[in-house]
């Protein structure tokens, strides 16, 4: 049985072939604003802010197994950054501070929590969430006048879609580099064996917190670059729990072991969502719930993992058939 | 072999509520030796392994490494400085094949390996541990003994100055023992300083050149395996007072 080695660092043609893949399919998406700024455009900024969020996470949940509920809260704080700041500096600058903010955010949570074992970290990310909502909504609640915010800026749809497509790309780069680099062979051991990995002498706290505020960073800054989508943004938007949950899900049922699991969650998921909240709206949560026991009973490596299972029985039917 | 102190044990103590399992030891174990640590279950020998090892935070007293104090240290900052383990119950890395299991123990520690180097001290110590042309196996497929040879050799990848087997031999059969025992002895020659916690008193024999005897916590004995294991305190610690 062939494995690969992780730990080689020469580029092998699959994976070149990947590469190649991968560039072809972006450029391909980077064309839909042009031949459609409808529902078609809408649907596919839905579909590439997923594919960031649940590839981003998985970034860090996916080799290290702690489930993070927190994205909402990067995701918001970055939306906000924006609707605050809109009148001090321009919409890139705001963008680059609100990753910034995201990252610094991440590290403050990752050196409180994750020495925490994995159930504690899951209801502290869920809880932050929640806290932050309830800090912005006191916040504008006494020092303003109302609790959201108008985000009126010039950015158009399209604008928005090839923004977050960029980012898109820029984190299939960076979760390419970590997985050819130590740092995400250090992760491999992290998420086999946390007591094995501290005693080949891997800073697990430091690697896991460096993964952890790249996630943090990148949700905020795809809140920064939806906010002007949203025009007005109140905390019930900008830090709902629901959106948590839909990134986790997403990338789950795609496969967070594969750094192109998620998008394979993302698509049919995304479309399945629209479908369900457009035409029975009050059965959204039925979809949430038939989506977990779906990964807990069928899929628990997603379909990632289900296609590779099968990819391997294939392989094994091919070579030993006579 | 050199005088130099490999590790030296000051009033070392470690406490879990009201149970103290390791209870003021001191000890020395010098460059290049084969140190056994012996005792009934629950004697505390895995906990002085732990507190070398930084799984462990002592509750008083001190670690010292080649002059450098390592109680306080993290397992990662200890494993930097030279000192690497296995366990008792064999851990490996599931997901990933032997190759990289091995690997694993050269990247981040004592002495840290790169690419193509890498992977030649990789074979190397799959040739040494006896798993030549099983590099891509995963490890969920090898046998016991295998399993525990992979573990020895990710100790061995990062050059270890002090290398700590935590009952290696357990569970091997008559032949097995003897391969492990050979390949513990290999190990000495080649500088290292090994310490060994062991139940087989004939592996302790041949292997160790001093040892001490742990019971409840605290040491009873120390000096040459079979001087030690000939103390009648040692005897009744083994067997029983009634029985010695």
């Amino acid at each position: 049985m062939k494995h690969r080695e992780n730990y080689s660092l020469n580029i092998k043609r699959r994976e070149l072939y990947g590469l190649i893949a991968s560039i072809f399919a972006f450029g391909l998406a980077a064309t839909l604003p042009l031949f459609n700024t409808g529902y078609a455009l809408s649907l596919g900024v839905t579909i590439v802010m997923y594919t960031v969020l649940s590839t981003s996470w998985a970034l860090f949940s996916g080799p290290t197994h702690y489930i993070s509920l927190a994205t909402a809260a990067f995701f918001g704080i970055g939306m906000y950054i924006v609707g605050g700041g809109l009148e001090i500096y321009s919409f890139p600058i705001l963008i680059a501070i609100a990753g910034c903010v995201g990252a610094i955010l991440a590290a403050l949570i990752g050196l409180a929590t994750l020495r925490l074992s994995g159930v504690y970290f899951v209801i502290f990310t869920l809880g932050l969430s929640e806290l932050i909502r309830q800090l912005v909504t006191w916040a504008q609640t006494t020092m303003g006048t109302s609790s959201g915010l108008y985000v009126l800026i010039d950015v158009t749809e399209s604008q928005i879609y090839w923004e977050l497509l960029a980012i898109a790309a820029f984190v299939f780069l960076i979760g390419w580099c970590i997985n050819r680099s130590r740092i995400g062979f250090a992760l491999k051991i992290i998420g086999n064996d946390e007591k094995v990995a501290r005693h080949v002498g891997i800073n697990t706290a430091a690697v896991k917190i460096f993964l952890f505020m790249i996630s943090g960073s990148i949700a905020s800054i795809t809140g920064a670059i939806l906010a002007p989508r949203w025009t007005y943004i109140e905390p019930t938007i900008a830090f709902s729990p629901m959106l948590s949950f839909l990134v986790v899900i997403m990338a789950l049922i795609g496969g967070a072991h594969r750094l192109w699991g998620p998008i394979l969650g993302v698509i049919p998921f995304a479309l399945c969502w629209d479908f369900i909240t457009a035409k029975f709206p009050n059965q959204t949560a039925l979809m949430l719930g038939l989506a977990f026991l779906l990964i807990v009973y069928a899929i628990p490596h997603g379909f990632a993992g289900l296609g590779e299972k099968y990819w391997g029985k294939f392989k094994h039917w091919r070579d030993f058939r006579v | 072999m050199s005088n130099s102190v490999a590790l030296s044990f000051q009033n070392v103590t470690k406490r879990f509520g009201g149970l103290t399992a390791v209870d003021n030891v001191n000890f020395d174990i010098r460059d290049n030796e084969v140190f056994g640590l012996i005792g009934p279950n629950g004697s505390g020998k895995t906990t002085v392994l732990d507190l070398v090892s930084g799984l462990l935070r002592l509750s008083s007293g001190k670690i010292i490494s080649y002059d450098k104090k390592i109680s306080g240290k993290t397992s990662a900052q200890i494993a930097r400085r030279g000192v690497s383990r296995t366990f008792q119950l064999v851990r490996m890395l599931p997901t990933l094949n032997v190759k990289e299991n091995i690997a694993s123990g050269g990247v981040f520690g004592f002495r840290r390996y790169r690419r193509k180097e890498l992977d030649r001290k990789v074979n190397y110590m799959m040739s040494q541990v006896g798993l030549t042309g099983k590099g891509m196996l995963p490890v969920t497929m090898l046998t016991y003994i295998d399993q525990k040879r992979v573990e020895l050799a990710r100790a061995l990848m990062s050059d270890p100055k002090i290398i700590l087997l935590d009952e290696w031999l357990a569970g091997l059969n008559p032949t097995e023992m003897k391969i492990g025992i050979n390949l513990i002895s290999g190990i000495r020659y080649e500088g290292r300083t090994v310490v060994v916690v062991e139940h087989h008193m004939e592996a302790i024999r041949s292997l160790c050149d001093r040892c001490i005897v742990m019971n409840s916590g605290q040491k009873i004995a120390e000096g040459k395996p079979n001087e030690v294991l000939n103390d009648e305190q040692v005897i009744a610690a083994y067997l029983g007072v009634d029985n010695a």
